[in-house]
């Protein structure tokens, strides 16, 4: 695997919106050639070279791509975006949208990102060691689906709406949690080893939520169906279970009604 | 002399009365009195007529005094900002025209900017939650006919929409409603006990943004699930007695306004009484409709919405429509430091945004048109004074329950004073002249 490392030399005065910073659009290319690259500062179109050294050398696919981001990304978004494959290792934090779209390939963070990391994620993985925003693997505005498949993995504290209408994969969560976590899930996982705060599981009619600290308030559609031992992220704990949202439609098969599951750790 | 103008329209909140009477002197260059208005309506009428108005508009000067210029050099100065800027950002347009919003719109296509309404801190997450999960709604019409069971949540029409409880919700005599406020129950859900509350035959107090909790168990009740013994302070025997009322219903009625759309929770709290709307009609019929503000507030989202496909939060600096509330919203783009240029149109976000909000208005150039002197205009670099849309000319308007009504001129504006659509058209023209585009 091929490694090309982009680090940024001047801070843009604005929000810079750099959407080929992916294995994808960047594989093929030699670093004076990536520095030719367009990005977007509101409606100027600007070089990627104005703002950032490019070094190293990309795969001829972008497979055998791993792209290595140094410095501090916080005026910068699209990180990832819509990336399906290779690697992309960011050494700072990052703004909007890291991963978001994204349907393969390994995304990992050494710091935080913004808001709206991994929307509609359908692939692929993402580790974050720092904190994450708010809509951490939720839907885009008006989407019925969120997040479908892959894995994010969150070792500080993730912000509010996160995996709203998330249909598949699974989100662990090392810290706390704010308000609305899986708001109309219909499938996939969330797994909270912190505190959370309400609104856990609003509207979901599927998926399950495991959480390991404690929640502030909640859900008046959540009723205790029993407890069960668990091995969750490694870790071996009975939970009480709750089945939820009976305010919800929920699907039915062999004639019960499938509920999302919160499971509290006792 | 006088004469007495009827069927005017009323530019001031969300309900657009239409049955407004006004007296002017037989020059037809005064407004004497104002008939069947509510106080803030009226107010909004005879202010028109205020000796202190700015009539030309006014540059302010690096000592901060202003100084007054023509609207050839506003609209030189605005085109200027507007296109200097790498993200403008034109914010308002809820107290104007569509006419004007539309010529609004071709600038920002021109300049790339960002194209925000009201709705941004008021119904915007009523409308994030309507894409999400669809609303069933009706006009103010059926409402007045036919609505039997109504429920004002998190707003308090006694004081911001004064007339809409006597021409729709309370006591209005419809078809269907000929007792007026006998025919009907009104149910009022708020954490303070306003005066819309002592309206009210139930009203409930819930706790202070726990509404998604109630509305969720109001739904979970209607499916005959158990619930805790207290939901967001509310004792569960109430919410099966509401849930038994609002069933009993002919047709239920929810209304709601910033309480719930602005507290803990935003879009989800409407997309949660939205889905309550939805399982009531398999009982009875039921309709939701949001309490808008400003009179055209409605009109942007829809001229917005056919324009650009988005109904606020419209970013066109890359040159097609984006849309992200949390993103390209006026206070996440303020408050980040993502816009370097501002327009404000019809809007007072000095009165309505955080303090940040505000002063990054003031530290980058802006421009404000608005008839009256706002705080806005206040941290604006210059400030355009217009025609009053609905009392100095005529335009088109939306109700908040989208209907559109055509609003009247009353009387003449102050000689020479232009309106906001002429007044964009030639800022439109100075854009073309500066991008080199035919016109």
């Amino acid at each position: 695997m091929n490694t090309v490392t982009i680090t940024i030399k001047k801070q843009p005065d604005l929000f810079l919106e750099a959407d080929c910073f992916t294995p994808d659009a960047l594989a093929g290319k030699k670093a004076d050639e990536i520095a030719e690259l367009p990005v977007f500062i509101g409606k100027t179109v600007e070089k990627i070279g104005d703002y950032f050294t490019v070094s190293g050398e990309t795969g001829p696919t972008a497979d055998e791509t791993r792209l290595v981001f140094n410095g501090d990304f916080t005026k910068v978004k699209y990180i990832g975006a819509k990336m399906s494959t290779g690697e992309v290792v960011l050494n700072g934090d990052a703004d909007m949208y890291v991963g978001s779209w994204m349907s393969g390939g390994k995304i990992t963070v050494n710091g935080s990102v913004g808001h709206f990391a991994a929307t509609a994620m359908s692939g692929g993985e993402l580790n974050i060691t720092g904190n994450a925003g708010n809509y951490l693997g939720a839907a885009y505005r008006g989407d019925w689906r969120g997040m479908s498949k892959g894995k994010i993995t969150v070792a500080g504290n993730v912000g509010s709406d996160c995996a709203t209408f998330m249909t598949g994969g699974e989100i662990e969560i090392g810290g706390n949690v704010d308000v609305h976590v899986m708001t109309h899930a219909d499938g996939g996982k969330v797994i909270i080893h912190g505190n959370a705060k309400s609104r856990l599981g609003g509207q979901a009619t599927r998926g399950e939520i495991y959480l390991f600290g404690t929640v502030d308030v909640m859900m008046p559609g959540y009723v205790k169906a029993g407890e069960t031992e668990l091995t969750i992220g490694g870790t071996k704990a009975v939970f009480t279970i709750y089945d939820g949202d009976q305010g919800e439609r929920h699907p039915t098969r062999k004639g019960l009604p499938i509920y999302a599951k919160l499971y509290l750790k006792k | 002399m006088s004469k007495r103008l009827t069927d005017i329209i009323c530019p001031f909140c969300g309900t657009l009365c239409d049955d407004i009477e006004v007296e002017v002197s037989d020059d037809g260059k005064q407004i004497l009195e104002v008939y069947n208005s509510c106080a803030i309506g009226s107010e909004k009428f005879l202010h028109a007529q205020s000796p202190d108005r700015i009539t030309r508009p006014r540059m302010k000067q690096e000592d901060g005094s202003w100084k007054e210029t023509t609207y050839e050099e506003a609209a030189k100065y605005t085109a200027k900002i507007l296109c200097d800027a790498k993200k403008p950002l034109m914010y308002g347009w809820s107290s104007t025209s569509c006419e004007a919003q539309s010529t609004g719109h071709m600038i920002a296509e021109q300049v790339g900017g960002v194209l925000d309404n009201t709705a941004t801190v008021c119904h915007g997450s009523t409308l994030i939650a309507m894409q999400d999960v669809g609303i069933p709604s009706c006009t103010l019409g059926e409402v007045k006919n036919r609505a039997d069971r109504i429920i004002f949540w998190g707003c308090n029409p006694a004081h911001a929409h004064p007339r809409h409880m006597s021409r729709y919700s309370i006591y209005s005599r419809g078809y269907f409603t000929g007792k007026g406020s006998k025919s009907r129950k009104i149910i009022v859900v708020d954490p303070r006990p306003t005066d819309s509350a002592s309206l009210a035959d139930e009203y409930i107090q819930v706790e202070q943004g726990r509404d998604y909790e109630l509305l969720s168990a109001l739904r979970a009740a209607l499916r005959g699930a158990q619930l805790p013994d207290k939901v967001s302070g509310v004792t569960k025997e109430k919410i099966y007695e509401i849930v038994d009322i609002l069933k009993g219903g002919r047709f239920v009625v929810i209304f709601f306004g910033m309480g719930v759309t602005h507290s803990l929770g935003k879009n989800h709290n409407i997309d949660m009484a939205i889905a309550l709307t939805a399982d009531l009609n398999n009982y009875t019929k039921a309709s939701i409709i949001a309490m808008r503000g400003h009179y055209n507030v409605t009109g942007s989202g829809q001229v917005l919405g056919w324009q650009f496909g988005f109904p606020f939060c419209v970013d066109l600096s890359r040159g097609f429509a984006r849309y992200n509330p949390g993103e390209t919203s006026s206070n996440d783009l303020l408050m980040r430091g993502e816009v370097d240029g501002c327009l404000v149109v019809g809007s007072d976000p000095g009165s309505h945004f955080p303090i940040a909000s505000v002063k990054k208005i003031h530290d980058i150039p802006t421009v404000c048109i608005d008839p009256h002197t706002t705080p806005t205009t206040a941290v604006s670099t210059c400030h355009v004074p217009v025609a009053i849309v609905g009392i100095e000319v005529g335009g088109s308007c939306y109700r908040m329950d989208n209907v559109p009504i055509e609003s009247r001129k009353v009387v003449d504006p102050p000689a020479g004073m232009l309106t906001d659509a002429e007044f964009l058209g030639l800022v439109l023209k100075e854009v073309n002249h500066i991008k080199g585009v035919a016109e």
